[in-house]
């Protein structure tokens, strides 16, 4: 049986971080706590987030859902640790454009694993799986701001 | 009996392939396709009749109110009301149940009343009775379920007492398949001297419904889901109750008299079809109805129950499949597999040209009863045959394997 089409969304990778999550629990001391739901599919998630002097020093999230949306949010959380909080925005925008097919800035961040989350785009019923704890993190960080 | 492959030659969409295969669709718990008969009664309307009801002198506005209200007529006799004055064009189940909530339920519920309703129940069914108990002080209750998702009379007696005054519960479970029984609950709701609700979006389009013998207050159906276009739905409600309750909406169409600072309504059924109403809606609705009616509602309960009871045998021999629901159901299978989450398995599925629904399938409280965040569900219509359910079958087992690989 060829599973072709298949491979191009589920990559090596992905499934690799589906099966052995990075990040997976909770945060102690984390400075935010944010939930997120996709209302439409029922995939939910809370991203843990630890915030010192501008910059992520640790992420987690624990949360259910399939395997393209828990790969990404493993993804997510190894790929802004260490970030300033306005460069993780920023790469949150880049993913963002990755999703919606549109062309993306590859040489501002190492992408590392996130690129192959590529295929997604390829399934538009599937991008707000992957987007799901990118949107939790802006969700934070902008709430924040307001505060 | 009928004949499966005469009918699919009537649904244009079914004839094309998705994703280079030949598209099985097993999604008709959430909309069914058109027959052909339908789509060109839509289009007939458009192209010949269109104009606006119960107002233009001219020719074109008698045939439309004649189309209009014809499809009132037949509505009626498919679900054997007494009278058309008893049905209300809505835009579907969701309008018709929010009708007899804000309608009925504010002008009639207080501090101390009860509203009983399932944990089966879609939002739909759900919702609009949480907002009106918030509203009016009264409070929400609920059925509770059987282990295999079905409900026991004994349960609806201890739950509905003297303080209800409304019972809504959906007649067939569009996650479970449970086909719940509305005239004993109705029974038990009326020697209550409460009202009797029916949600009958997922059992109008499968079977006979006789409102008179269901005894029930209110009664609402959606038109898509039953071969009908979009957009339009239908509330039924006994006479006397419809004629106390208030309209919903305000505006054209609904009134007798406006003054500055009064107006009066017209009566049954117009005064709850405020603005200009879903007409080629309904003349779709009508030639679905035409449709159904000539297939037979006996014959299609009987070869969407003989469908699922495959797919359940079928499903069966899958390991580390779980199936939710009664043994005894409507056309809807809804299963998890260990190894696939429902989403992933609905993207295996689509790349074989098979349509299924992956989610909590609007039905939020029932996820958290199953004690899952999602189901995947299969779910029959006249038109699906047994090689649809291979079809599918034989897409789960690719999916495993796809999966299971990974693990």
């Amino acid at each position: 049986m060829s599973f072709n089409n298949l491979d191009q969304l589920y990559r090596q990778v992905i499934m690799d971080h589906y099966k052995n999550p990075r990040n997976k629990g909770e945060l102690e001391g984390n400075d935010l706590k944010i939930n997120m739901n996709n209302p439409t599919c029922g995939d939910t998630i809370q991203l843990q987030l630890k915030v010192d002097d501008g910059k992520i020093s640790d992420a987690k999230f624990i949360g259910e859902g399939c395997s393209i949306s828990l790969a990404s949010a493993s993804m997510m959380t190894q790929s802004v640790k260490g970030l300033e909080v306005d460069q993780a925005m920023k790469l949150s925008g880049i993913f963002s454009d990755m999703m919606q097919g549109k062309e993306y800035d590859e040489e501002e961040f190492d992408l590392g694993d996130i690129e192959a989350l590529q295929g997604v785009s390829k399934f538009p019923a599937r991008i707000k799986c992957a987007t799901l704890s990118w949107k939790a993190m802006e969700k934070g960080f902008k709430e924040q701001g307001e505060a | 009996m009928m004949n499966v492959q005469d009918i699919r030659k009537q649904f244009p969409i079914l004839h094309q392939e998705v994703n280079g295969k030949p598209l099985v669709y097993l999604d008709s718990a959430a909309t069914s396709q058109k027959p052909a008969q339908v789509i060109d009664a839509v289009e007939r309307y458009y192209k010949e009749i269109n104009s606006n009801v119960h107002r233009g002198v001219h020719t074109l506005g008698t045939h439309a109110t004649d189309a209009y209200e014809g499809a009132r007529e037949k509505v009626r006799e498919f679900i054997h009301a007494s009278s058309t004055e008893e049905i209300i064009f809505t835009r579907g189940t969701t309008t018709a149940l929010n009708i007899v909530a804000s309608s009925y339920g504010r002008a009639n519920l207080q501090e101390g009343d009860e509203v009983v309703i399932t944990p089966m129940e879609h939002h739909s069914n759900i919702i609009p009775w949480q907002q009106v108990v918030k509203a009016t002080g009264a409070t929400l209750k609920y059925i509770p379920l059987q282990p295999d998702g079905t409900i026991a009379l004994e349960d609806v007696e201890k739950t509905v007492t003297e303080n209800t005054k409304i019972v809504s519960v959906m007649q067939v479970s569009n996650v479970l398949g449970t086909i719940n029984p509305i005239k004993e609950i109705a029974a038990i709701a009326h020697q209550n001297g409460a009202v009797m609700v029916v949600d009958g979006a997922q059992s109008t389009p499968h079977m006979k419904i006789d409102v008179e013998d269901l005894d029930c207050d209110f009664f609402a159906l959606s038109g898509h889901k039953m071969c009908g276009p979009t957009g339009i739905g239908v509330l039924y409600g006994k006479r006397q109750l419809l004629e106390e309750m208030d309209p919903f909406e305000f505006g054209g169409e609904m009134i007798d008299y406006v003054g500055l600072y009064d107006s009066t309504w017209k009566d049954l059924p117009w005064k709850f079809e405020g603005g200009t109403p879903i007409i080629a809606g309904a003349v779709g609705l009508g030639a679905a109805i035409d449709f159904l009616n000539e297939v037979g509602m006996d014959n299609i309960q009987q070869h969407e129950s003989h469908l699922a009871k495959y797919a359940m045998e079928q499903l069966s021999t899958i390991e580390g499949v779980t199936i939710y629901g009664p043994e005894k159901r409507a056309g809807v299978v809804t299963f998890n597999s260990d190894e696939v989450h429902p989403h992933d398995l609905a993207t295996v599925l689509d790349t074989e040209g098979i349509a299924v629904r992956a989610g909590h399938h609007c039905a939020q409280p029932l996820m958290k009863w199953l004690e899952v965040s999602a189901t995947a569900r299969a779910s029959f219509y006249l038109y699906n045959t047994e090689e649809d359910v291979d079809t599918f079958v034989a897409g789960l087992r690719k999916a495993k394997e796809f999966f299971g690989n990974v693990f």
